[in-house]
């Protein structure tokens, strides 16, 4: 594994499921890099291979060829286990239907990160007590997601992507169940929390009224990552 | 295991019919288990109490008390047996009893001893017993008249004595002589003689084996019957069959049939809770599948994650068989003295480990579902 300094380096990667006639390329010699603080808006049409990007990004999927260093460690061939250790430590997701343990309550969601690495205590507490707080849910730290809205629900599974302290974030259309107004507040919120933590992120979206929050903006067609455009972050 | 443990805690009307399914399976183990025990230390407290290693039968007696007749000759052959310390006589009845004030008979086994048994004392006066606590529940008391047997034999109650029952018949201790009378009197067709017992038992040297020293006494006797049989016609008769004190608990007509009996009905029933858990973690693990693929995609193992299954199933084993157990204990506490029902704390002990173990063995069979959910499913896209 190599460092690097940026948080991601996709270099020509191909994705392709199922054989012969029946093979279909998600992912077409993609080649995407992703500066250490930086957040990408990626967005694209349905099939266009946008989840599949984040997925092999995250770890969750292997491509079919090509490199790919997350936070310094090359993953292209990494193990399921190995790949399991870079989930745990280095990546944060945040996912299209927020997700979260339906019978734990807003704070152990985000201690459940920690518990899953081994790692827990006083000083996981007071981590997630004080990242729930910066997501203006200091007064819902003991409610279960079925008592939160949805903006707060997804508020939770943020400060959940952000507990890790990873190099890199995936958001999965992450203002898609929510109203635009709701929506903009969850992009500001997003961008406020990545960038205080000089984190890099990524994220999925269908609204171009969301891409201003970014960095930049790439564009998905059909397996292939078209062109870059640079965005005024507001 | 934390993440299993606080979703058994906030969501146990998930884990309801598991844990009812399993309570009902654990009470029925129990139960079935207090029935054998019952049944086989209801048979065989009276030889359980005895201080012997040895149970020496007539040879034609097919190991039964009630064939068996031991002679004054055949005592006296097996008391020169080198490696033999003592031996006594034991001698046992059935028969009915009227209990003062009862409308029912008690059943009764009246028991002739020498040596003394554990927990019980020396031999009482003629015409006096104790009785096992059995009897009880028959309404004797302290000082009752029995009246034993068709000829109404009267045995007056001197005590009370614990686990020494007979085939299930409440244990009536008496001396020598009183058994002779009784039997005498009541079994017309199986007189005995002055001398005469049913049963000797042999308490053996210090250091000799059990066993050993069985076959030591048949051969002895064989070999006095053999000398005997060149001086008269009669000799058959005083050759033995001895048994190890475990042997002639089992000899004993009916406990190895219930005993095996049980045993398979039991083995059944663990099966059964085997393939409840399998079933329901199964379902569970189906309907987590979602969970579990979100749980993968933000770092936990698939190890974690079954380790969590396992835990599930042993605190649902767990919460059932401490129900199970307490329905079992007041059905125990009461039950009619009628029913043969002993719950052992032995019994209990070894019933909720090969519970917990069928538990993990059932959710065992939902591992390869686990550690097959692809955490990419979390984020939609397999394909």
């Amino acid at each position: 594994m190599n460092p690097t300094s940026n948080a991601l380096e996709l270099t020509d990667i191909t994705k392709t499921y199922g054989d012969g006639d029946n093979a279909i390329t998600a992912l077409d010699s993609a080649t995407l890099s992703v500066a250490g603080d930086e957040m990408v808006a990626l967005v694209g049409p349905s099939g266009s291979g946008k989840t599949t990007l984040l997925s092999i990004a995250g770890g969750l999927l292997s491509a079919t060829s090509g490199q790919v260093t997350v936070g310094g460690f090359d993953i292209s061939h990494a193990s399921s286990k190995e790949l399991t250790e870079v989930r745990r430590n280095t990546v944060g997701f945040v996912f299209q239907s927020v997700n979260l343990v339906p019978f734990l309550t807003a704070r152990e969601n985000l201690l459940l990160v920690d518990e899953l690495r081994g790692s827990r205590g006083k000083q996981s507490k007071v981590r997630a007590d004080r990242l729930l707080d910066e997501l203006g849910l200091s007064g819902r730290l003991d409610n279960l997601p079925s008592q939160l809205s949805g903006g707060e629900r997804q508020r939770v599974a943020i400060g959940r992507a952000l507990m890790n302290e990873p190099a890199l974030v995936l958001f999965d259309e992450p203002t898609s169940a929510l109203d635009t107004h709701l929506g903009e507040q969850v992009m500001e919120l997003i961008q406020s929390e990545v960038k205080g933590r000089g984190t890099a992120a990524i994220i999925i979206t269908h609204d171009a009224r969301m891409t201003h929050w970014c960095d930049r903006t790439v564009n998905i067609v059909d397996g292939h990552l078209q062109h870059e455009a640079l965005a005024t972050a507001d | 295991m934390k993440l299993a443990w606080r979703e058994l805690r906030r969501r146990p009307g998930k884990f309801v019919v598991a844990v009812l399914t399993l309570t009902v399976l654990a009470a029925l183990l129990l139960f079935l288990s207090g029935l054998l025990d019952g049944l086989f230390l209801g048979s065989t407290g009276a030889l359980r109490a005895q201080n012997a290693d040895v149970f020496v039968y007539s040879n034609t007696s097919r190991d039964s008390f009630f064939r068996s007749n031991i002679s004054a000759q055949t005592r006296a052959a097996v008391a020169a047996v080198d490696g033999v310390r003592d031996v006594g006589g034991l001698s046992v009845t059935l028969l009915g009893a009227i209990v003062p004030g009862e409308s029912d008979l008690a059943n009764v086994a009246v028991i002739g001893y020498e040596l003394q048994p554990k927990g019980i004392p020396a031999p009482p006066a003629p015409s006096t017993a104790y009785a096992d606590e059995r009897l009880k529940g028959f309404g004797v008391g302290l000082g009752d008249v029995l009246q034993v047997g068709p000829r109404r034999t009267a045995i007056t109650i001197v005590g009370f004595v614990a686990d020494s029952n007979f085939q299930l018949q409440g244990g009536l201790w008496v001396e020598p002589g009183t058994w002779r009378l009784v039997q005498n009197l009541n079994r017309p067709d199986s007189p005995v003689g002055d001398q005469d017992f049913q049963v000797l038992l042999v308490q053996a040297d210090k250091g000799q084996n059990a066993a050993e020293l069985a076959d030591r006494i048949d051969a002895t006797t064989k070999a006095a019957a053999s000398a005997t049989s060149n001086a008269t016609t009669n000799a058959t008769s005083s050759l033995t069959s001895s048994l190890t004190k475990t042997d002639a608990e089992s000899s004993l007509p009916g406990t190895k049939e219930q005993r095996s009996t049980f045993n398979s009905i039991l083995a059944t029933t663990y099966m059964v809770v085997i393939v409840i858990v399998a079933l329901f973690f199964a379902l569970l693990t189906l309907e987590r599948t979602p969970l579990y693929g979100m749980l993968k995609a933000i770092g936990a193992s698939s190890r974690q994650l079954f380790a969590g299954v396992v835990v599930q199933a042993i605190i649902i084993a767990t919460v059932a068989f401490a129900i199970g157990g307490g329905l079992v204990a007041v059905l125990s506490a009461t039950a009619p003295p009628q029913l043969p029902l002993q719950v052992q704390p032995s019994r209990m002990i070894t019933s909720y480990l090969i519970l917990a173990v069928c538990a993990v063995i059932g959710s065992l069979l939902s591992l390869r579902r686990v550690s097959r959910i692809d955490p990419a499913q979390a984020i939609g896209s397999t394909q």
